[in-house]
């Protein structure tokens, strides 16, 4: 290879270089804000992952564009370019590559999988890796546990510790949150985008599923797992708030009398006047809750 | 070189005497000729990815505004189920074995498939399969509602009560797609392995040839996994067994292992002869051997056969425990390397060539620069953490749509456009086809880069309706879409008047090397008056080499 030629790469690799560590500096912003311990962990990954991504897509249409823009063949140029069957040292080379990327990429995901510790349905299963593990990103404290439960098309959140029931989910910032996904008819997904985290909920099954928000403010839980005529609607508030803020709630939920909830899929049900689509399943009646939102 | 291609055209322009290879009527008959069945599966194929994009439209159409307001929630649940199902089992599929049917006995110097009434019964299933989806829009139920996957529940609830249902319709037409598909696989695994001309060895078959084998190869240990989920399906829907139905004690997760198993590696019984597509192009119109053949050939194999080892990563946010994700993160990430390889040998292949950017050739590089970033955003969808996120969201629907629209739909017009002239005797008109490719290639990424942004942000797919801070890129998405649909028009006006009134075509329009570029366009009904002889390599590009010995006896038609 002529110096010239490799110079060229070396500056073509320096530059790439810096444009995917820009631009994975970006990703972040593509993010809703991080309020949870586990969300900075994954906007970690992922901007790790663009970085790489960017150079790799940027590093090899760099190439094809150079090849479109340079190496057109004349109008009357009818010839053959080089008879070039193949390269064994550059194959190998750019196999040995995606090789040695591929485990980097899986044990550094591995690793940021371990430190989160959501749980999910490992413990259904009894074969989980990560029993009794600790997650790294809070020190161990005390655990917060609330029942989900799902249903076509209404969130219901139950706090047994004070036998409150809520549509909207408080949580205390900066406390291990642990939640008992469950669903009275079909799968749900329990996702927070917020939070980077989604479980999806399979009925006659309990699953565990642990997080800690960071952040006070109210984000927004969907369902994740397609569950039917009204899926776009099954929607609630978080609002994750500081732990005697959290407190106070619960104390003053408890006090009140249960109350039907709004519910939107129940009430687009109701006021559809004019059949105009396909037959539905009918939405469960509004949940009855202590704070109804 | 340039004495040949005269030469050949000589041949075509007068020679041509066979008219019944022309006859129209020859495509509405059933048809034993493979080219026949290949065309009639295109054109099938091609009027319901019409159909799939009038769906599309009607999608981005209502989620062009936030509310629910353009149709009813229960119509919007049929059409991205109707979309995705016809997209994938009436487009891609069947238009890739009808290309693959066209082309892989000439390729491989054989006069036909190997069972030639097979071949025809497989092709008239896929009508059927389309006139049991249609047809599910227009009972009580209305069209099945649960999504492509049909997960259970969902797929079971039955709010009309009814036996004949859109769900049972769909479920059904699933299967008989995949019957089809089993017999086609069965021939085309035959026909490659025994009806090779002489002289064509594994090792001198057209790179296509060897995606398609891995391809089919898939659909043979795939699609019982699938057929056996449909059926089970059937059956809880129909007779109230309760495989899946977890209020009778079912295991809903079991059916995900049943459609993915099969499901994922799909994906590749798709992308595989795409693959394949590109590695005769570049060569083609860079005018250069296909970069270190053998390892891409090879590696069609491979990415066969780790493709059957990576459908949970469809399942990480599901019921899936945390040591089975990891395992599945690995195993998906491996399947970067075969394919890597290929993507760096084309990239090889275009470097220091003379490259001549037809139709065809931007067609090709358009769906590679898609593909990669495809590539991508694939990887990062394989790493748990970063899915845990983005699962079920837009992003998904992004990456795929890269993968579907971006390098597959964009892949097959490469094709298309390439084999016409072969195809129908006649020359499509160049300038629209260079009007096409810009329109679709600034429609796709206009249409499916948004949907990253929204995935990320937390949109999740299937929704009828969103909050309004997704707004502005899904307005961004629906114009593109609008611009995808519109992109269609010029392919079609090229595609019928060049068929109807096109400059005839020579043999070998492209100087391309190749078996089928010997024979007439279109070529005659056996293909070959004496069975080719094979004396070397294929992309002898750069060499003046003959491919066949026998070029007078092939042809049959002595000056």
């Amino acid at each position: 290879m002529k110096p010239r030629n490799i110079l060229f790469l070396i500056a073509y690799a320096i530059a790439l270089t810096g444009i995917s560590l820009w631009i994975g500096q970006v990703s972040y912003s593509w993010f809703p804000p991080q309020a949870s311990a586990e969300s900075v962990l994954i906007d970690k990954l992922f901007a790790f992952l663009v970085t790489i991504g960017a150079f790799i897509f940027l590093g090899i249409t760099g190439v094809m564009i150079y090849s479109v823009v340079f190496q057109r063949a004349a109008k009357y140029d009818f010839s053959d370019g080089p008879h070039i069957e193949g390269n064994v040292t550059l194959e190998i080379v750019w196999t040995a590559i995606p090789i040695l990327l591929v485990f980097w990429l899986a044990g550094y995901s591995y690793q940021i999988y371990q430190q989160m510790a959501i749980r999910g349905p490992m413990e259904v299963m009894h074969l989980g890796m990560g029993h009794g593990d600790t997650p790294t990103v809070v020190e161990e404290q005390s655990i917060e546990e609330i029942e989900v439960i799902s249903k076509q098309w209404a969130w219901v959140f139950r706090y047994p510790g004070s036998n409150v029931t809520s549509t909207e989910l408080h949580l205390p910032a900066n406390r291990r949150i642990r939640l008992a996904l469950q669903s009275e008819d079909v799968l749900h997904g329990f996702y927070i985008p917020a939070f980077r985290l989604k479980q999806d909920i399979v009925p006659n099954k309990t699953t565990d599923f642990e997080f800690t928000p960071i952040r006070e403010g109210t984000y927004r839980l969907r369902d994740s797992q397609f569950s039917g005529t009204y899926f776009a609607t099954m929607q609630a508030n978080v609002v994750v708030e500081s732990p005697e803020a959290y407190e106070n709630w619960l104390s003053e939920a408890k006090k009140r009398q249960p109350l039907p909830a709004y519910n939107q899929a129940a009430s687009e049900y109701t006021q559809q006047t004019s059949k105009t689509g396909w037959p539905t399943v009918v939405p469960a009646a509004p949940p009855v809750v202590n704070y109804p939102t | 070189m340039t004495d040949s291609q005269v030469k050949n055209t000589n041949i075509i322009t007068e020679s041509y005497q066979d008219l019944s290879a022309r006859d129209w009527r020859r495509y509405f008959s059933f048809s034993t000729d493979h080219k026949v069945i290949g065309i009639q599966y295109l054109v099938t194929a091609f009027i319901f990815f019409l159909v799939g994009g009038i769906f599309a439209m009607v999608i981005r159409g209502e989620l062009i505004t936030p509310e629910a307001d353009l149709i009813d929630r229960t119509f919007y649940n049929g059409m991205f189920t109707m979309h995705g199902t016809i997209m994938l089992f009436l487009w891609t599929f069947p238009s890739l074995v009808g290309l693959s049917n066209y082309l892989v006995p000439i390729m491989i110097g054989a006069k036909d498939m190997a069972f030639p009434r097979l071949n025809a019964a497989a092709f008239w299933m896929v009508p059927v399969v389309g006139v049991l989806m249609i047809a599910s829009f227009f009972v009580p139920s209305g069209s099945a509602q649960a999504g492509w996957w049909s997960y259970p529940p969902v797929s079971l609830q039955n709010p009309t009560g009814q036996l004949i249902t859109g769900q049972f319709l769909w479920i059904l037409a699933v299967a008989i797609s995949g019957v089809s598909s089993i017999m086609g696989a069965v021939n085309f695994v035959t026909t490659i392995v025994k009806m090779r001309a002489p002289g064509m060895t594994f090792f001198r078959m057209p790179a296509f040839v060897w995606t398609v084998l891995s391809a089919q190869i898939i659909q043979l240990f795939g699609l019982p996994a699938l057929t056996a989920g449909a059926v089970m399906l059937l059956f809880d829907l129909t007779v109230g067994t309760s495989f899946f139905d977890p209020s009778k004690g079912g295991n809903p997760i079991l059916f995900q292992h049943l459609f993915w198993f099969y499901s994922h590696p799909a994906v590749y019984v798709i992308i595989l002869p795409i693959f394949g597509i590109f590695s005769e192009i570049f060569p083609v119109y860079s005018r250069k051997p296909l970069f270190g053949y053998k390892v891409v050939a090879i590696s069609s194999l491979i990415i066969a056969g780790v493709s059957g080892l990576v459908w949970v990563h469809h399942m990480y946010a599901s019921g899936t425990p945390g040591w089975m994700r990891m395992i599945f993160m690995l195993s998906t990430m491996c399947v970067s390397v075969p394919t890597g390889i290929k993507v760096f040998a084309w990239v090889a292949t275009i470097w220091g060539g003379k490259l001549r950017l037809n139709t065809p050739m931007l067609f090709a590089l358009g769906a590679l620069i898609m593909f990669i970033f495809a590539g991508v955003t694939g990887i990062m969808l394989s790493a748990v953490p970063v899915d845990i996120h983005v699962n079920n969201t837009y992003f998904v629907v992004g990456h795929f749509h890269y993968v579907l629209y971006g390098t597959v739909t964009m892949g097959m017009y490469a094709a298309i456009y390439h084999w016409f002239p072969k195809m129908t005797g006649r020359m499509y008109y160049e300038s629209w086809g260079q009007v096409h490719f810009w329109l679709a290639f600034i429609g796709t990424n206009l249409n499916f880069l948004p949907m990253h942004p929204l995935g990320l942000q937390g949109m999740l797919r299937r929704v009828a309706s969103y909050d309004p801070e997704y707004t502005f890129w899904n307005v961004v998405a629906s114009l593109g879409a609008f611009l995808l649909g519109m992109s269609t028009l010029p392919f079609i006006v090229n595609m019928v008047s060049s068929w109807i009134q096109g400059p005839i075509a020579p043999s070998n329009p492209w100087r391309a090397i190749g078996l089928e570029w010997l024979v007439s366009s279109p070529p005659p009904i056996e293909n070959f008056e004496d069975l080719p002889v094979v004396i070397s390599e294929p992309y002898g590009y750069g060499k003046s080499d003959p491919l066949v010995s026998n070029l007078e006896g092939i042809i049959g038609h002595s000056e």
